[in-house]
């Protein structure tokens, strides 16, 4: 594991912890590493969230269980990270906010802190946040100026005095910080490239945008909402139509209707929503109209646990809909896939008429990070729509295999689609041999859009004996896993399109001795898909089901077990 | 062939006598008379029989899934306002199924015709009760017949502030055409509910029934006044027929979308700038 500094600050909703994340990251990053994750609790006000921010010399990109400083926000702050406190962790809060019993037991440091108090004289105590920023920029002694223009740009709208004020409580909170040392002594980097801080929210909104979508149409549901409400911000300067659907299978029937009228739609949605959406993913199958889904999984059956995370609807998203149609299901892992996968994904949905999945989850899409500096490029935003001449045909046999799409009012041509089987020009028929046709030019894309295969990713060295697999969010902990071992037999294949997979892939598991899948599910969903599709037996399962990613030191004692 | 119109040969799946095919024509002949052309016209359906119409009318369809023709159309008129988009299906497809895309599309007033064939029964699954059916209707499920009250879809426009609410007979031919005619022409959500005859599943409500039940507003009625329309349709002795509520000048959902306020571009003719989304990426 990298040698870094574990902070967690502990409070409730409404206290502005996402504000202190937000700040400290974008401060700490100047001179840091950075990598943040947040425990949120689902409900409005109150509960107990955390907030883990960890700072360290070399990347890190993935949650640690253990605590080095630690926050008390309240008097209920501390009781669900008992386990996570260990010899040295150093606790800051009110004497009333901690238990001195685990203090004892656990052999931490305590010591007082009233960000109340300093609030109060730094105007009020609605600054708490702010103090608690300066206060943790004091002991890690951040450049202070560039926390300044910090707060200027995050309140320039709200005027001069609201500037002061922050700054005024920002300074007190500093000036106290500084009586503090670290307890973990980080340098900071040398000549670190600056790097882009944003969540996978916003990377699947940014790389969606540079897909050409103009069209989103879907119902809340957490954690899939995030991305709604950034294209919705970004509408306006993007020309992107949203709109919130009565329901997520009204959401998913707008999009195919959008696509259908020569826009580039998308949903997002979670696994409960999506579920109310697979007629409709059918309903694109047989009609060869395209759509992007972005699916953001949390821990189900049923409601499960709205705002944590789990790897559990793959098989979901690879088999939803009636019928047998081909589809693509990217699972990007970093910031820097799931911009270029949802760029990729509008694409290939145009393309090859099918429709697209962006398969996330909450860890990815609520975990902040840095992202290297990227440029996209306009060859993703291709249309291959075509102008219909009299006579048009939507569904005309070609020899490549894919019918050119027309759209309504573009051309001499009329646009016939329909949900029934139907004949080339879109009439509905009973006739077998023209279904059998028609089933055979769907299916046939199938093994088409493998020519666009996103392939996987071997971290770590050529020559392995033991191989790690992981999909999605797992990238973050298994990389730095493999990264910081000291073994020198041990790789990770990080595999970005999980459906359909490329048969190439088999080269990775070539002379292997052991295969070991790590999955934040209970059954090993993409370990069972790699045995169905490429016949790769799978040695170990290293999985996790509590609604927690995996911790950096779990995954170091887990797979130390079957790695031997 | 004039336009619209469909090879005499088109092997139609409709029993005869159906009232479908009136309503067929009417369709057909009131896109004539509009002076459309066919390829602005686009038909958004679900599945059963009423919903079969884009097969047998030349324009562009999306035949969709049961239930779900309004959310396809809305987004269609809302991606490319430029075309004139008519959802049509059945009372079981569009009250039924489509239930909750009917409550919400009649709020956002898109400008669409919507044309739900009423025959208060399910034909294509084969005889069973439809939201529409009336109390103590046998059917072979509803064995002891229905006890659920009938929906009212023209009362329930009203109440969500539908714009347009008319009612035809598949019987009257051209009352038929007209209403459809102003449907089309109407600016916003444009709701026509049209009686007509299941021959083979409704032996209740046949031709003569509806003839017999149904009357037509007259020249004095005013059908800008919404208390005396929502009078007409909550009276179910007998069933007011034409041009039951029309109001002008509210603003449609594509008028007060942000996108249409100022230029009204079709968004698919509109360009993304991959250096703009490069902005989003810089540090």
């Amino acid at each position: 594991m990298t040698n870094s500094l574990t902070i967690v600050l502990s409070g409730e909703a409404g206290q502005g912890l996402q504000t202190i994340e937000e700040l400290l990251m974008e401060a700490l990053a100047k001179d840091y590493y950075v990598f943040s994750t947040k425990d949120v609790m689902s409900r409005v006000r109150g509960g107990n969230n955390t907030v883990e921010i960890r700072i360290a010399e070399e990347p890190v990109y993935a949650f640690r269980h253990t605590i080095d400083l630690l926050f008390l926000l309240n008097n209920h702050s501390l009781y669900r990270l008992v386990e996570r406190v260990k010899e040295g962790t150093v606790i800051y809060g009110e004497p009333a906010f901690v238990d001195m019993e685990v203090v004892e037991q656990k052999k931490c440091q305590f010591n007082s802190l009233n960000i109340m108090a300093l609030a109060k004289e730094a105007g009020s105590q609605l600054l708490a946040n702010i103090v608690l920023f300066g206060f943790i920029s004091g002991m890690l002694k951040v450049n202070r100026n560039s926390c300044h223009a910090q707060i200027e740009r995050r309140f320039s709208r709200r005027g001069e005095e609201v500037i002061l004020n922050n700054k005024t409580a920002f300074d007190l909170g500093y000036e106290n910080g500084l009586n503090y040392l670290s307890p973990v002594e980080i340098k900071p980097a040398e000549d670190k490239i600056p790097s882009k801080i944003l969540d996978g929210t916003t990377a699947i909104g940014i790389g969606s945008i540079g897909g050409g979508c103009n069209f989103i149409a879907s119902y809340p549901m957490s954690p899939g909402t995030g991305v709604l409400v950034y294209l919705a911000k970004q509408s306006k300067n993007f020309e992107i139509l949203v709109e919130q659907a009565e329901d997520e299978i009204a959401a998913l029937n707008m999009v195919l209707g959008a696509w259908y009228a020569g826009a580039r739609g998308m949903v997002t949605t979670s696994g409960g929503g999506f579920a109310l959406m697979e007629e409709a993913v059918s309903l694109s199958g047989i009609t060869e109209t395209p759509c992007v889904i972005h699916v953001a999984q949390r821990p189900g059956p049923g409601t499960g646990l709205p705002t944590r995370t789990e790897q559990g609807d793959l098989n979901l998203v690879v088999y939803a809909g009636h019928g047998e149609f081909p589809r693509i299901v990217f699972a990007p892992g970093n910031l820097e896939d799931a911009v270029r996968l949802s760029q990729k994904a509008f694409y290939l949905a145009d393309k090859y008429q099918v429709p697209v999945f962006i398969l996330s989850d909450q860890h990815l899409l609520e975990s902040l990070g840095e992202m290297p500096p990227i440029q996209l490029e306009d060859h993703y935003l291709e249309k291959f729509i075509s102008k219909t001449e009299e006579n048009y045909k939507r569904y005309i046999l070609t020899e490549d295999g894919i019918s050119p799409r027309g759209i309504p009012g573009f051309g001499a041509g009329l646009v016939k689609v329909d949900s029934d089987e139907h004949d080339e020009s879109g009439q509905i028929t009973e006739d077998y041999n023209v279904r059998i046709k028609m089933n055979d030019k769907r299916l046939n894309k199938g093994q088409m859009l493998l020519d666009d295969y996103e392939s996987a990713e071997l971290i770590g060295s050529k020559e392995y004996k033991h191989l790690i697999v992981g999909w999605g969010s797992t990238y973050g902990v298994l990389k730095e896993y493999v990264q910081t071992t000291e073994r020198n037999d041990v790789s990770f294949l990080y595999v970005k399109q999980v459906h359909p997979l490329h048969p190439s892939l088999k080269r990775f598991f070539e002379r292997v001795e052991n295969v070991i899948v790590v999955e934040n599910n209970a059954t090993g969903q993409f370990a069972n898909l790699l045995k169905l599709d490429l016949d790769v037996k799978v040695n170990h399962k290293v999985l996790k089901y509590s609604g927690e990613p995996f911790s950096i030191e779990e995954v170091e004692q887990r797979l130390e077990e079957v790695i031997s | 062939m004039k336009k619209f119109e469909v090879d005499s040969k088109t092997d139609i799946a409709w029993c005869p006598g159906c009232g479908n095919y009136n309503i067929r024509t009417a369709l057909i002949s009131a896109l004539q008379e509009l002076d459309i052309e066919p390829t602005n016209v686009v038909f958004s359906s679900g599945i059963g029989q009423a919903a079969k119409m884009p097969q047998y009318i030349d324009a562009n369809y999306f035949n969709g899934l049961h239930g779900r023709g309004l959310p396809v159309a809305i987004a269609i008129k809302a991606s490319n306002p430029s075309l004139t988009v008519i959802a049509e299906g059945g009372d079981g497809d569009m009250y039924g199924e489509g239930g909750n895309h009917f409550i919400h599309n009649i709020r956002r007033n898109v400008d669409i015709a919507h044309i739900v064939h009423n025959n208060m029964v399910y034909g294509l699954t084969k005889g069973q009760a439809s939201p529409t059916s009336q109390k103590t209707f046998v059917t072979p499920v509803q064995i002891n017949g229905v006890i659920n009250e009938p929906f009212n879809p023209l009362a329930v426009a009203l109440s969500l502030g539908a714009t347009f609410v008319g009612r035809a007979f598949s019987g009257d031919l051209e009352q038929t055409k007209d209403i459809i005619k102003k449907a089309i022409k109407h600016k916003g959500y444009a709701l026509v509910d049209i009686f007509h005859p299941c021959v083979t599943f409704n032996k209740r409500n046949t031709f003569m029934w509806y003839k017999n039940n149904s009357y037509y507003v007259d020249d004095t009625y005013d059908p800008t006044n919404l208390n005396m329309a929502m009078d007409k349709v909550l009276n179910t002795d007998k069933y007011a027929l034409g041009v039951l509520y029309q109001v002008e000048g509210r603003p449609t959902f594509e008028e007060q979308l942000y996108l249409y306020r100022e230029d009204n571009t079709p968004i698919i003719y509109r360009n993304r700038a991959i250096d703009k989304v490069n902005q989003l990426l810089a540090i």
